[in-house]
């Protein structure tokens, strides 16, 4: 059993998506630390990636902050190793298959144990392609967190059944950022996937409200939320770690 | 092991969104269904010889041969293809494959505006609706071409993010096609991206060497000695090269674009300056930073402004089969000017880099042996802009 596993004990999970690096990686710290003070049971850390292809503007703007301001691979593992010091809650990195490739899997998946990353997810690593790289997660005790997306149909089953730490369920078609409304049936789709897996499942895509990860949970283990956090960030800059807390407060508080 | 579909030795495969997997699953089943099928081939053939104006002539440049002092010059001429480049072969072939899958809008990514024109002409022939993805920088640098493709009933949507040129429309578009699948056919315009786009892309343009082989044998009665493109994702290329790899005596030269030179940072020359990576659903050769980050590169020709190259292009590299070399924006433009000036031929500046190579090299080989450039695409969309390097501001 992961460590991962645990984010999954206190009810349905919080999981926050935050860009490390925007404004900076300081501010990013400062952020995590007020996440996990409300409530959320774990938190996917973005490295980001110049060419996010499966990310929505919001969240490819704040790459693009974060690399400007000069955040790199190395100096976002010392924040880590520095940061679990005081936190103790699951974190995964989500970045994109070439920041990975281009670090060395080995040394990537090293680090990650190294500095305390229970998992990774990567969106441009479908099923067919995980081989790039899980027999370096497993070497270090890294869960490779798999997708399924509305689109997936007859391949849930096959991803489901091999899935580590979490399965990511994607909400909706196209990219990351916050939706007015959710089409895709998620109580159907959601269903077929927890027959299939052994692991949590969450839900992420589009979410913003407490309204809706209230809804979305009645169907899953969790709700995973980037775009409307990283948008706080962006409006607050070094000022948005109090802001973080009132917002992850009201939607953990939602779904408790 | 990782994924053996569509592999070109280590590199090509598939990574790309969950969301996009039964989409390119669905469109390798219907390729394998269509790709020998009389009548679909038929259909095809009719496009290219009775709407594209194929077979493209193998012209002799005799003039330049003269010129030039060494061995013989013959251009193929996809310049004179409807539409002005050899996009159009690639097209036709995926708008027929798009409307047999049942599929009725069709997107594209463009640099230069010519694969998004001949999106655009094909979907307007087969009554297809159309959004072409273009950098916002490259809608400045082919201001006619985004007035073509509109003419031509396309949506052209300026990409604003990142670099805003060629890279970023095709993140662009794959984002679009994430978020509409059913009806939506992503027409890639190069021989890059994930399996199956690679192997199909090469298909349809394999036409370009069936018929300088063939052209050849009629002309010469024998192979050419060289034969050369230029090479961004490497379409034009792959296309020229194909039927001649399992001919060894042909020696095969793609034309990367150094831009200021391989030695600054202002340079597009993946093979020369780039390294193993993962970008737009591909393994291949990426110009890219220590942690992966991929470069803003640079090329005066929008149509070669990009990081990285086809994975088939990356597996001739590595094999020793294919050599790539760099040919900066000054060559580039001189040799537009050259080929202008002498043949009276207007090449796109991406033709250009082939014919600045080959300037370099004619010159020191035997008069009995023949060297064919490919000319992919007419110049008239680049006049403005060479102008402009020149210090000549036009009115287009």
């Amino acid at each position: 059993m992961s460590n991962i596993s645990k984010a999954f004990e206190n009810g349905k999970a919080f999981i926050p998506f935050i860009t490390c690096g925007d404004p900076d990686l300081e501010t990013t710290a400062r952020v995590v630390k007020e996440a996990v003070r409300a409530g959320a049971d774990l938190i996917e850390l973005g490295i980001p990636f110049s060419d996010p292809t499966a990310e929505g503007p919001v969240i490819q703007a704040a790459s693009e902050r974060a690399l400007k301001a000069g955040t790199t691979t190395d100096k976002i593992f010392e924040m880590v190793a520095e940061l679990r010091r005081e936190v103790a809650i699951p974190l995964t990195f989500m970045t994109y298959a070439n920041v990975v490739f281009s670090y060395g899997a080995d040394r990537f998946m090293s680090r990650c144990s190294e500095v305390g990353i229970d998992g990774l997810v990567l969106p441009d690593i479908p099923f067919e392609e995980k081989e790039e790289f899980l027999p370096f997660a497993k070497k270090y005790g890294i869960d490779l967190v798999s997708l399924i997306a509305p689109t997936s149909e007859d391949r849930i089953s096959m991803i489901a059944e091999e899935a580590e730490g979490y399965i990511y369920i994607v909400s909706s078609l196209g990219v990351t950022g916050v939706r007015n409304k959710i089409t895709t049936d998620i109580a159907s789709l959601t269903s077929k996937v927890k027959e299939a897996s052994h692991v949590p499942c969450a839900i992420g895509f589009g979410i913003s409200t407490p309204e809706q990860a209230k809804n979305m949970a009645q169907y899953a283990d969790g709700v995973i939320v980037g775009s409307a956090i990283v948008k706080i960030i962006a409006e607050y800059g070094k000022d948005a770690p109090s802001h973080v807390y009132e917002y992850v407060k009201s939607m953990k508080d939602a779904i408790r | 092991m990782t994924n053996p579909e569509g592999r070109f030795g280590i590199h090509g495969g598939q990574y790309i969104p969950e969301t996009l997997m039964n989409a390119v699953i669905e469109l390798e089943e219907a390729y394998n269904r269509y790709k020998n099928d009389p009548e679909f081939n038929k259909e095809l053939t009719g496009l290219f010889n009775n709407y594209a104006g194929r077979p493209s002539l193998l012209y002799y440049a005799d003039k330049m041969t003269k010129d030039l002092g060494g061995a013989k010059v013959y251009l193929k001429r996809e310049d004179l293809n409807h539409t002005g480049s050899h996009k159009i072969n690639n097209v036709l072939g995926q708008a027929l494959l798009a409307k047999k899958m049942g599929k009725t809008r069709l997107i594209a990514e463009t640099g230069a505006g010519q694969h998004g024109v001949a999106t655009a002409t094909a979907a307007a022939l087969l009554g297809m609706e159309c959004v072409v993805f273009m950098g916002e920088e490259d809608t400045k640098r082919q201001a006619l071409n985004v007035y073509r493709m509109r003419l031509l009933g396309a949506d052209v949507i300026p990409v604003k993010t990142g670099t805003a040129t060629l890279k970023d429309a095709v993140s662009e578009a794959m984002r679009e096609w994430t978020s509409r699948i059913t009806d939506t056919h992503y027409c890639l315009g190069s021989v890059m991206g994930p399996h199956p786009f690679p192997t199909i892309v090469r298909d349809f343009q394999a036409v370009i060497s069936r018929e300088i082989k063939q052209q050849m044998m009629e002309a010469e009665g024998r192979l050419p000695d060289v034969v050369m493109a230029c090479c961004g994702g490497g379409s034009n290329a792959i296309g020229s090269f194909y039927h001649f790899i399992e001919d060894k005596s042909v020696r095969l030269i793609g034309c990367e674009a150094a831009g200021r030179g391989i030695d600054t940072f202002e340079t597009a020359a993946t093979i020369n300056t780039g390294r193993l990576g993962i970008f737009h659903g591909m393994k291949s050769y990426f110009c890219q930073d220590e942690f992966g980050q991929i470069a803003p590169v640079y090329s005066i020709s929008a149509g070669l402004d990009y990081p990285g190259i086809g994975p088939e292009h990356a597996h001739l590299h590595d094999i020793g089969r294919a050599e790539y070399v760099p040919v900066t924006d000054d060559e580039a433009v001189n040799a537009f000017e050259y080929l202008s000036r002498t043949e009276g031929i207007i090449p796109a500046i991406e033709s250009a880099h082939a014919v600045a190579h080959a300037l370099k090299i004619v010159p020191g080989m035997p008069k009995d042996k023949t060297v064919v450039i490919t000319i992919s695409g007419r110049g008239d969309k680049d006049c403005a802009a060479i102008a402009r390097y020149r210090g000549e501001d036009i009115n287009e």
